[in-house]
């Protein structure tokens, strides 16, 4: 066991794990942030993705060794942001949400496509989530608001 | 409001912002975690099972802590909560082992030692009479007067296919005050408590199910929750505290209900261009559990003449037992097996005798008031040439461009039916919904059935249909995740039933709750199901109307194969759907799109295979699923067509929109190779055969 500091949610975190210990369980059962989700638990699935310094990565890849020091943004502090509002509008008005299982990570995938590409065509919105699989919506519905969210404009 | 007014999703908003709490984000206190100790032999006697010492953190709990009955109560009871002496197929349940550290149960888990004295297991489908669960048979006609027609037959297989829904199964166990309580991902709340019943020999009063958030379920979620409720509650029994039974995917993949394999032959009898007779015969692998086995027999059985008039017909089915994983629900429950096969011989008849195949099955599309297969009648109208025409309309057909940039270019077609609710008169004899309606002193509304959303928008359909029928705006209709100490018993969440029948008896007890709507009272209707007069069946011999209503789907795909890797794109898939008047066009898009890539997953991708009864894709990288990558355009049409049994004329919808899309792929590849398929999924190894034969 190791004492760690990293920041999640602009809020700085300290806490004793293993180092060797997923994000994902020490976001889920040590921090209670439920919103990210274990689908597969080997990187294959994308409902567990959060970003790490901005990056977009499955949390069930990371060793608690690689946030030492790092800023960790999950669904629940990004849905407080200006960005997100308008991915959640889209999502909600294409009727993008089913089970809504792979959501949370869909839309965190969605966030750092449109700040990568903020106009996406469907071949990039596409290839934007490639990494996120949804069993239920056959993501027409999750391209279409992706559509919509980037046409949305940029409200300050 | 109206039924045609647009609407958003009610439960959208909190799902996509992580708080909607699925069974594994809600804490319990002092919540102890439990994993299974699962056979490693397909058939064999337990002899002795050697636990690891020093571990007090640890309770195992197996067929020794039976209360009751050591009895699953599903359809049948054959199925054994815990292994008791012997194991019947790789990954049956020994025991739970339950303890409050995870780390500590995998090191208790590691010590375990299992001595089995093997025995002989099946893995085949063949005649042998151990082999047999169940026989299933009917005819129409006099097939025997065919004899000397042209005849041609084709023999048709089909695969495992997983769920694979993006939660994985999960309950939680825990006694308050002498009641067992059972949270969990669930289709069925009611078939949680009659197997809690059956098991604990508990009354009623002493059982609450609620089902938590459920992250899809498409079928998978049927059964298997009474497993996992039945150990569990004997396990919280035992250590008097929560416990959490969540499987990884490994376990969840390999170990919990597929859709069944299959092999069918149909042999068609013709003259001049047309069918006047069928054989066909229809065999599933159950595994070991005769579960719902046999009534995904009976769908498949019941569809196996489709969108088709035949005169003359032998069908017959039989179910398998071997040593295999068992299996049950998928949405399409049976469907997707006859369609592919059914569809895929109407096509390769049609190549044969040179004509289109829409004109080929035009010629022998049902009608209404004519009888169906099973000597009912079709009594609602039916509009499969207007499908077909708008089919080719919006297809372009039969124009269609053969241009594919090197890569060889097909088309598929399929026209399907799916009977929504139970098969026969099930919904009657069996099931018996019962729904009330609440109107509470605040002025809500409160529908209290125990049908779940699990995707596929429940929530939002049940409470349209409500706040129209009333003409209230949706926001005071509340429906909340079913708590079976509060609602009744209106059925399972299967067979495409929830809009057309719970759907129904909630439009009919709003109606009734009208009048009253201005009170200041607190106002409760209920409401029973009865069948229509009209309608009748015999189990005993299928005959009769096997279902209450058909949905129908006409399908067009295109496809472009890689003329030397031999790899599939599916670029278009065409659909016009009939399933009555469309509660939620913006919702039903969302199964349509859904069911359509399931289905395409079904036709071109997703491939399992059993080695000596081990289910051997046992991942998302292993057991490949469409992505973002594989999504075809799809266009949708509807045909409007409203049932009069339905509310506001809605029918089924959730299967229709999977059950024909495998054979439109799979007959568009056959277009494009000018080969004949014969099973599915068409991935390039399996097509490499069919261009060598
Ligand atoms: S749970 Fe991490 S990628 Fe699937
Ligand atoms: S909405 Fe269910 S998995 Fe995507």
């Amino acid at each position: 066991m190791t004492m760690v500091s990293f920041i999640v949610n602009s809020k700085p975190v300290t806490l004793e794990t293993d180092l060797s210990r997923r994000l994902l369980d020490v976001l889920r059962d040590d921090l209670g942030l439920t919103g990210t989700k274990e689908g597969c638990g080997e990187g294959e699935c994308g409902a567990c993705q959060v970003y790490l310094d901005g990056d977009l990565v499955n949390s069930c890849m990371v060793p608690m060794a690689n946030v030492i020091g790092k800023s960790v943004l999950t669904i629940e502090g990004f849905s407080e942001t200006e960005a997100y509002r308008q991915i959640e509008a889209a999502y909600i008005e294409e009727g993008a949400v089913q089970c809504g299982y792979c959501i949370p990570g869909m839309v965190m995938a969605t966030g750092a496509l449109l700040r990568s590409n903020p106009h996406p065509d469907l071949e990039a919105i596409k290839d934007g989530l490639s990494g996120n699989i949804c069993r239920c919506t056959g993501y027409q519905t999750i391209f279409k608001a992706v559509e919509r969210a980037s046409k949305e404009e940029v409200k300050k | 409001m109206k039924i045609t007014d647009v609407v958003n999703r009610v439960d959208t908003q909190e799902k996509i912002r992580g708080a909607a709490q699925y069974i594994e984000d809600i804490p319990f206190d002092n919540l102890h975690y439990a994993r299974t100790l699962r056979s490693t032999l397909p058939k064999g006697k337990i002899l002795k099972v050697a636990y690891p010492r020093g571990f007090p953190g640890i309770t195992v709990v197996d067929a020794g802590d039976i209360l009751a009955r050591n009895e699953v109560s599903m359809v049948t009871t054959d199925m054994p909560i815990f292994a008791d002496g012997e194991v019947n197929y790789v990954g049956e349940a020994i025991a739970l082992i339950v303890g409050r550290d995870k780390d500590e149960i995998i090191a208790f888990m590691k010590g375990i030692e299992v001595t089995y004295d093997p025995g002989t297991p099946l893995f085949t489908c063949d005649d042998a009479e151990e082999n047999l669960f169940t026989r299933r048979h009917y005819s129409k006609g006099d097939l025997a007067s065919l004899e000397g027609l042209e005849v041609f037959e084709g023999r048709y297989r089909t695969p495992y296919q997983e769920q694979l829904y993006m939660e994985k199964q999960g309950v939680v166990a825990e006694v308050k005050e002498g009641v067992v309580e059972i949270f969990g991902s669930m289709q069925c709340p009611y078939y949680v408590v009659n197997a809690l019943k059956n098991a604990l020999d508990y009354p009623e009063e002493k059982i609450r199910v609620v089902q938590t958030v459920t992250g899809g379920a498409f079928g998978g979620k049927e059964d298997y929750p009474s497993i996992m409720a039945c150990q569990t509650a004997l396990a919280a029994l035992k250590i008097k505290a929560p416990v959490q039974l969540v499987y990884d995917r490994r376990e969840d993949i390999q170990f919990t209900t597929k859709r069944h394999p299959s092999d069918i032959t149909i042999k068609s009898y013709y003259r001049e261009g047309r069918i006047e007779g069928m054989k066909i015969d229809v065999g599933i692998d159950a595994g070991p559990y005769l579960g719902l086995s046999d009534v995904v027999l009976q769908r498949a059985i019941l569809t196996m003449t489709g969108a088709y008039g035949v005169p003359h017909l032998e069908v017959s089915g039989t179910v398998y037992k071997t040593n295999n994983i068992f299996n049950g629900a998928f949405r399409g429950f049976g469907g997707p097996q006859s369609l592919f096969a059914l569809e895929s011989h109407m096509s390769q008849l049609a190549a044969r005798l040179g004509v289109d195949p829409l004109d080929f099955r035009e010629k022998h599309f049902v009608h209404q008031g004519e009888l169906t297969s099973t000597g009912g009648r079709f009594h609602e109208e039916i509009h499969l040439e207007e499908m077909t025409r708008i089919l080719k309309e919006m297809s372009g057909y039969p124009h269609l461009a053969r241009d594919g940039r090197g890569r060889l270019v097909g088309y598929g077609v399929a026209v399907v039916p799916h009977g929504g609710g139970f098969t026969g008169d099930g919904e009657a004899e069996h099931i018996k919904a019962v729904v009330k309606l609440r109107k509470d002193t605040e002025q809500f509304i409160h529908i209290l059935v125990s049908n779940v959303e699990m995707g596929q928008g429940a929530l939002t359909a049940l409470s349209k249909i409500v706040a129209s029928a009333l003409d209230v705006p949706m926001e005071r209709i509340i429906y909340k995740n079913p708590d079976t100490r509060l609602v009744p018993d209106s059925g399972p969440t299967a067979a495409s039933r929830t809009t057309m029948v719970v759907g129904r008896l909630l439009y009919d007890a709003a109606l009734k709750m009208k009048d009253a709507l201005e009170e200041r009272e607190e106002v409760v209707v209920t409401e029973h199901y009865h069948q229509p007069a009209y309608l009748a069946w015999d189990q005993e011999n299928l005959r009769g109307n096997a279902y209450l209503s058909y949905s129908w789907a006409a399908l067009l795909a295109r496809v472009e194969v890689d003329p030397v890797t031999l790899e599939v794109t599916c670029t278009d898939i065409h659909g016009v759907y009939d399933v009555g008047l469309p509660i939620d066009e913006k919702m039903l898009l969302g199964q349509v799109h859904g069911g359509v890539i399931q289905g395409l997953g079904y036709g071109m991708m997703e491939t399992m295979d059993s080695k000596e009864g081990l289910i051997q894709h046992n991942s998302f990288s292993s057991y490949a699923v469409p992505t973002t990558e594989d999504i075809p355009a799809i266009h949708t049409r509807w045909l409007i067509n409203p049932y009069i049994e339905g509310p506001f004329g809605a029918k089924a919808a959730g299967e229709l929109t999977l059950v024909g899309v495998a054979p439109a792929i799979a007959t568009a590849v056959a277009d494009a190779l000018g080969r004949e398929i014969y099973e599915i999924p068409v991935l390039p190894e399996k097509l490499l055969k069919v261009v060598k034969s």
